[in-house]
């Protein structure tokens, strides 16, 4: 799946997570979290696994975490990744 | 004669403040305080250095301190509680003595034995007279009761009353007496009437809160003690007012005339006074505009100081006698050991104020806390922080099993009785378990090699130290 506009999924309330995504040359993934020194690595595994379950290859995903559950970061990514690509 | 000078300044110089002497304030102007800041700036401006600063709390408020450490006038703090902002730079290592935390019982009886020694004590009050009769119960900054500042007045060598609202000689229903007071200074305004007092307390809404206040609510039920005489504490938090909502409709449904309710006092807690669930209120300070209203009318709604509250150099205390108090966590480890002191990441964002107190006295010492926040678990092997001993709590309730703490044989009919009422009970290791297998395993915080607080337990001894964070 291409990202071929910006669009956004989550909010930032107490266990939850902001993910941004918008069009980009490469893929580039950054994290900002609450619990990054405790989770850094399940965080980005996460996001990691929706990337390569959708066979996205480029564009910019911006995570805001609040604490989210691994469940969480994946549905959160999953839909942002699919409204950027024409998925309602 | 009269005590009243013109300024802050004159005060200081007839109390004689020099370099390296320990300066006193209480926090019942909470995060609405000038006075605080309003001295250390005038002192700073004097050019004194080396102060020691001893503040029941330390709120967000009062976060020009930082900039009193970093230019030398400030080099030791001593506190109950202090707020993240200050936390936050204390945590990072910005002052090279330690901060001394105490608890609200531990801070009055050190200064009654001695042990911890005030030079000058000011004291925000909210009206006085010019002999300094003061009191927090009226005045444009009414605040209620002035609990912790008592201790201030009895020890320090001198005590100025700062006020905003001065009147004839004598104040009526005074709280603290002229005879510890050596200097009377008005000003314009001791502090924000929006920070001093909350409008309401709220209950919380959060379904999970709900939840664990359902089940400590019937873990009291289920206890025994929620009979004629019940002596209950509980803070402010959403999930402990909402315990206390619930205990008080089972108190008027079955008829229990309870005996007192302690604390810092909140509109619910005046409820449940009037409508005769407890005879009298204990109050050290005041949270919200009700319980400001009630300890000015009602005579049942009586002010203590932090001695009679929660001390350990008086003959007793209210402590002594309490059947269940409520209380919150950051951290609880596998040996019951409490954190109030720092968050997950080690920066201190709190302290005691009365937690270790309470518990010690307490017969149920109930924490009340969700069993993971943000992803972090509750329940950890060793807490970043002890601030109350495990020793002294009883029960852990989360909203997805409630542990009791069976060390030494101690709490067993109470473990059987929260089984009989069917309540969830489980190992304290199976809540750490819950948490990690919903989560996940947080990676272990790194703390530094500086000791940037020192925790001392109520009965003086060195309970813990809090190390920077890296």
């Amino acid at each position: 799946m291409n990202i071929k506009t910006n669009a956004v999924a989550g909010t930032l309330e107490s266990s939850d997570v902001y993910v941004k995504v918008e069009p980009s040359d490469k893929l580039e993934i950054s994290i900002e979290s609450v619990v990054y020194n405790q989770f850094a690595q399940e965080i980005e595994k996460s996001i990691r696994e929706v990337v390569d379950e959708l066979g996205v290859t480029s564009g910019k995903i911006s995570v805001n975490d609040k604490g989210a559950i691994d469940c969480v970061i994946k549905a959160r990514v999953e839909t942002a990744i699919k409204r950027a690509g024409g998925e309602q | 004669m009269s005590k009243l000078v013109a300024s802050i300044k004159e005060a200081i110089e007839k109390c004689g403040l020099q370099d390296g002497m320990t300066i006193s304030f209480h926090h019942h102007m909470r995060n609405g305080d000038y006075v605080l800041n309003m001295v250390l700036e005038q002192i700073a401006q004097m050019g004194y250095k080396n102060l020691t600063v001893n503040a029941s709390s330390v709120f967000d408020v009062h976060e020009p301190i930082i900039g009193h450490i970093k230019n030398g006038v400030v080099t030791g703090i001593e506190c109950n509680y202090m707020g993240a902002k200050v936390g936050k730079a204390i945590s990072e290592g910005i002052m090279d003595k330690p901060v001394i935390f105490r608890s609200h019982g531990g801070r009055a009886s050190d200064m009654e034995k001695g042990t911890s020694k005030i030079d000058i004590a000011f004291i925000a009050a909210p009206t006085s007279d010019d002999m300094g009769n003061c009191t927090g119960k009226f005045g444009k900054s009414a605040c209620g009761s002035i609990g912790y500042a008592f201790a201030d007045a009895m020890n320090a060598k001198k005590v100025v009353v700062i006020t905003d609202n001065l009147v004839e000689y004598p104040l009526v229903d005074f709280s603290i007496p002229e005879v510890y007071v050596d200097y009377v200074v008005a000003v314009d305004q001791i502090g924000d009437p929006a920070g001093i007092v909350s409008g309401t307390t709220k209950i919380t809404r959060d379904p999970v809160g709900l939840k664990m206040a359902s089940y400590a609510a019937k873990v009291i039920d289920a206890s025994g003690l929620l009979k004629d005489g019940f002596s209950f504490q509980t803070g402010a938090g959403g999930a402990t007012l909402a315990t206390a909502k619930y205990v008080k409709e089972m108190m008027l449904e079955k008829g229990i005339h309870g005996s007192y309710g302690m604390g810092g006092i909140t509109g619910y807690m005046v409820d449940m006074l009037e409508e005769g669930c407890f005879k009298a209120l204990l109050d050290v300070q005041c949270f919200d505009l009700k319980a400001v209203e009630s300890i000015r009318s009602n005579p049942k709604h009586m002010e203590v100081s932090a001695t009679q509250y929660a001390g350990v150099s008086g003959k007793s205390a209210g402590v002594d006698n309490l059947d269940v108090v409520l209380l919150g966590a950051t951290q609880v480890d596998l040996d019951f050991n409490v954190n109030v002191h720092t968050d997950s990441n080690g920066y201190i964002m709190g302290g005691s104020g009365g937690h270790c107190d309470t518990a010690a006295g307490a017969k149920l010492a109930i924490i009340i806390a969700p069993l993971t926040r943000a992803r972090l678990p509750l329940v950890v092997d060793r807490c970043l922080c002890i601030s109350t001993p495990g020793k002294t709590v009883d029960v852990v309730v989360t909203q997805r099993g409630i542990a009791v703490n069976t060390a030494g044989g101690k709490n067993q009919e109470l473990k059987q009785k929260l089984i009989d009422a069917k309540l969830p009970v489980v190992e304290i290791a199976d809540l750490k378990r819950m948490a990690e297998e919903l989560a996940g395993v947080p990676k272990p915080v790194q703390m530094g090699e500086k000791v940037v607080a020192k925790v001392i337990y109520r009965d003086g001894t060195l309970l813990d130290e809090i190390h920077s964070v890296k």
